[in-house]
């Protein structure tokens, strides 16, 4: 059973909400609902968070995200529809259920880190458990080892006021998981950092996550913090679902035109890895070969140069023309001497990293797994047509133009 | 022809209202009185026991523990002096009553601020009142006090207490309407009760503020306490009082001096106390 259950979850805001909800039924536009003093926050949203699953949540300012991810501790009442979590459903719940709901299985991490300046930071992590009524000494302990896990050790005593915003939004973090709640909800956590620091909070979250298995609902209105972030994204637009599907899904095939406007200004470079544009190395070399060998494997396909690999594939690096004709004029029996050093990729590593080596480096770019074998190969042109046709029109341009500027335009592999 | 339209008889009302309250609780208040003047003279006496250098050393202590160096050498300084003027005994009245004054303007205003904050139709029914009690010249508020209370201090901070309240009511409405939105919901988010939500994170957020309110309810009450001298309030007041009945504008210099010294020192060590509250921790 899925952790978190949302079923036709409708929020309308205003004096008249149910006035709204028949207007909604009718077919009425969000436009329309407004004129009469409601209106819209989400309609008739449905999806499902699995158990262990980073859930992002993605649109623009007004899409109801915000307005969602309320409704899933009753911050916001819902207008109709039902949340269940763990098969119960909440917007059924009083009051002291409410609390209880909120103090034990769902914490949340604000945009503007909502901290309280007159508190400690231990204090500040400590507030979810002082609500509880758990003993000063026991919270204390537990809020340590939340800013420890958050990488805060030593600021304990500090006052927000004294933190950088991304250490601000790390205190934010351990109050949340201070509690020990099952589901952690993340309104625009990241929003308000730098990039630098932002890109730093992703890894950490996702690393953290990796440890703890907590459920999480993020939201963001940035679609690369999503692709990075998501296990499964839902696309909202005006307060409906757009898309719910994993990045991959979302990315290849855009469920209307909207979600591919979106998909369009993706910078592809940090969302494909080298697996989408790797081949298969249809020609290698063996360190045991003579240069006459290698120059007729060469000659056979047209390459300037050839990966040398042990019987196992195990990569040992590469052997260049001019070296192979070097060793056949000298007599040289095998090139197991002239084998150059050589950089490698691994299968995952996102286009913009492989960019980069590929800038350094002359030849055939080797794709291996951990244990080094290897797994195949990526090449200049295969990079940029992937970039090219995962941009539709003109926005290969805008991608990263240094990035691509300094990949060399003449391949380097062909003769 | 003439036509005069008669005059609505407000102040026949108002007279006949009051009298009738006098007639049927005038014993209540007058019971009261006596209790409350109990108090008030009971601290004058407690106060005026200490010698007085020693009180001076200790409102000095004080008066740097909170506001710094310079504020306890100004308190020493002018304590000094107004003891010189052998106007000691009227500064310690005058204190006395605005220490009663303000602590049950506090008393009073803290829930009503509170609750005006909290609750939309209790603000609606509270502010209009509050425009009413400050408008209103302080010199009115003396009169029906009288058959109440009798003349003396008790009705002196009765009427301090209606003129000089409604400070500390606003600025505690204010300050609570003024915690930042997500911060209450951060509170709610977390299974905050009410009540919780309220001393935890509400009183905290506000409270440069409402320190700021009791501060200018202080210094209402100050000014209050010495028109108030005109009842028989007593006090550094009855002193100008006396100086304007006897056309002496030197001895009502030196007390007017007593005041301002008293106030500052009042001011000064108030206004810390509120910039040194916890919520100001905030960037």
């Amino acid at each position: 059973m899925a952790k978190i259950q949302v079923e036709h979850l409708t929020k309308i805001f205003g004096p008249r909400p149910q006035q709204g909800l028949r207007m909604l039924d009718k077919g009425a536009s969000n436009h329309e609902i407004r004129e009469t003093g409601n209106a819209v926050g989400i309609a008739d949203v449905s999806f499902e968070v699995e158990e262990g699953e980073l859930l992002v949540v993605m649109g623009l300012s007004g899409s109801g995200k915000s307005t969602l991810i309320r409704c899933l501790n009753c911050l916001n009442a819902s207008t109709r529809g039902h949340i269940r979590i763990d098969g119960e459903d909440i917007t059924r719940y009083d009051r002291e259920q409410l609390l209880a709901l909120r103090r034990r299985k769902v914490s949340m991490v604000f945009q503007h880190f909502a901290l309280f300046p007159y508190r400690t930071v231990t204090e500040n992590a400590a507030y979810g458990l002082e609500i509880q009524g758990v003993e000063p000494a026991e919270r204390r302990a537990r809020a340590v080892e939340a800013l420890e896990l958050v990488g805060l050790k030593g600021w304990e005593d500090s006052f927000p006021g004294q933190l950088s915003g991304g250490m601000q939004q790390r205190v934010g973090l351990a109050r949340a998981l201070a509690v020990k709640s099952d589901i952690l909800l993340m309104d625009e956590a990241f929003s308000a950092l730098d990039p630098l620091i932002r890109r730093d909070m992703q890894h950490e979250l996702v690393s953290l996550q990796r440890r703890m298995k907590k459920t999480i609902v993020f939201i963001t209105h940035d679609l690369d913090e999503a692709l990075q972030l998501g296990d499964r994204i839902v696309l909202m637009k005006d307060g409906r679902v757009v898309q719910f599907g994993t990045p991959e899904e979302i990315l290849n095939n855009p469920a209307n035109a909207y979600v591919e406007r979106f998909v369009e200004n993706v910078d592809m470079s940090r969302v494909l890895t080298a697996r989408s544009v790797l081949h298969r190395a249809r020609v290698v070399a063996f360190p045991q070969d003579g240069p006459r060998t290698v120059l007729h494997k060469m000659n056979e396909e047209n390459y300037s140069s050839l990966l040398v690999v042990e019987r196992d594939y195990t990569l040992r690096g590469t052997i260049s023309l001019e070296a192979a004709v070097d060793a056949a004029r000298h007599g040289k029996k095998t090139i197991d001497d002239l084998i150059e050093e050589t950089p490698s990729i691994g299968p995952d590593d996102p286009l913009i990293s492989v960019i980069n080596t590929l800038a350094g480096w002359r030849y055939t770019l080797p794709v291996t797994d951990p244990e080094g074998k290897l797994l195949g190969i990526v090449t200049r042109t295969g990079v940029i047509s992937a970039l090219a046709e995962s941009h539709p029109g003109d926005s290969l341009a805008e991608l990263d133009e240094s990035a691509v500027d300094s990949i060399p335009a003449e391949g380097g592999e062909q003769v | 022809m003439n036509v005069v339209i008669p005059k609505f008889p407000l102040a026949h009302l108002i007279d006949v209202a009051l009298n009738w309250l006098t007639t049927h609780f005038a014993f209540l208040t007058k019971a009261l009185s006596h209790g409350v003047s109990l108090v008030i003279v009971g601290i004058t006496d407690a106060l005026l026991w200490l010698p007085p250098w020693l009180l001076i050393v200790a409102v000095s202590l004080a008066g740097w523990r909170v506001a710094g160096r310079r504020i306890g050498i100004f308190c020493a300084l002018g304590l000094l002096f107004i003891w010189d003027l052998r106007l000691w005994e009227a500064t310690v009245e005058t204190f006395t009553l605005v220490l009663i004054s303000t602590l049950l303007a506090v008393i009073i205003g803290l829930p009503l601020g509170i609750a005006a904050a909290l609750n939309g139709r209790i603000s609606k029914v509270v502010m209009p009142v509050l425009d009413f009690m400050q408008t209103m010249p302080a010199f009115v508020y003396l009169i029906p006090a009288i058959p109440f209370f009798g003349l003396g201090a008790v009705s002196a901070s009765v009427a301090t207490v209606i003129f000089a309240t409604p400070p500390t009511i606003r600025l505690t409405a204010l300050g609570i309407g003024q915690v930042p939105a997500d911060l209450t919901e951060a509170a709610d988010a977390f299974g905050s009760t009410r009540r919780q939500k309220l001393l935890k994170v509400q009183l905290p957020m506000a409270m440069p503020t409402i320190m700021a309110g009791i501060n200018q309810t202080i210094m209402l009450s100050l000014s209050m306490v010495v028109i108030a001298a005109m009842i028989g309030a007593g006090g550094l007041g009855g002193n100008v009082w006396q100086a304007i009945q006897r056309l002496e504008p030197g001895k009502g210099f030196e007390a007017g001096i007593a005041i301002v010294i008293l106030a500052m020192i009042l001011d000064r060590i108030t206004q810390h106390l509120g910039r040194n509250s916890p919520a100001t921790h905030a960037k």
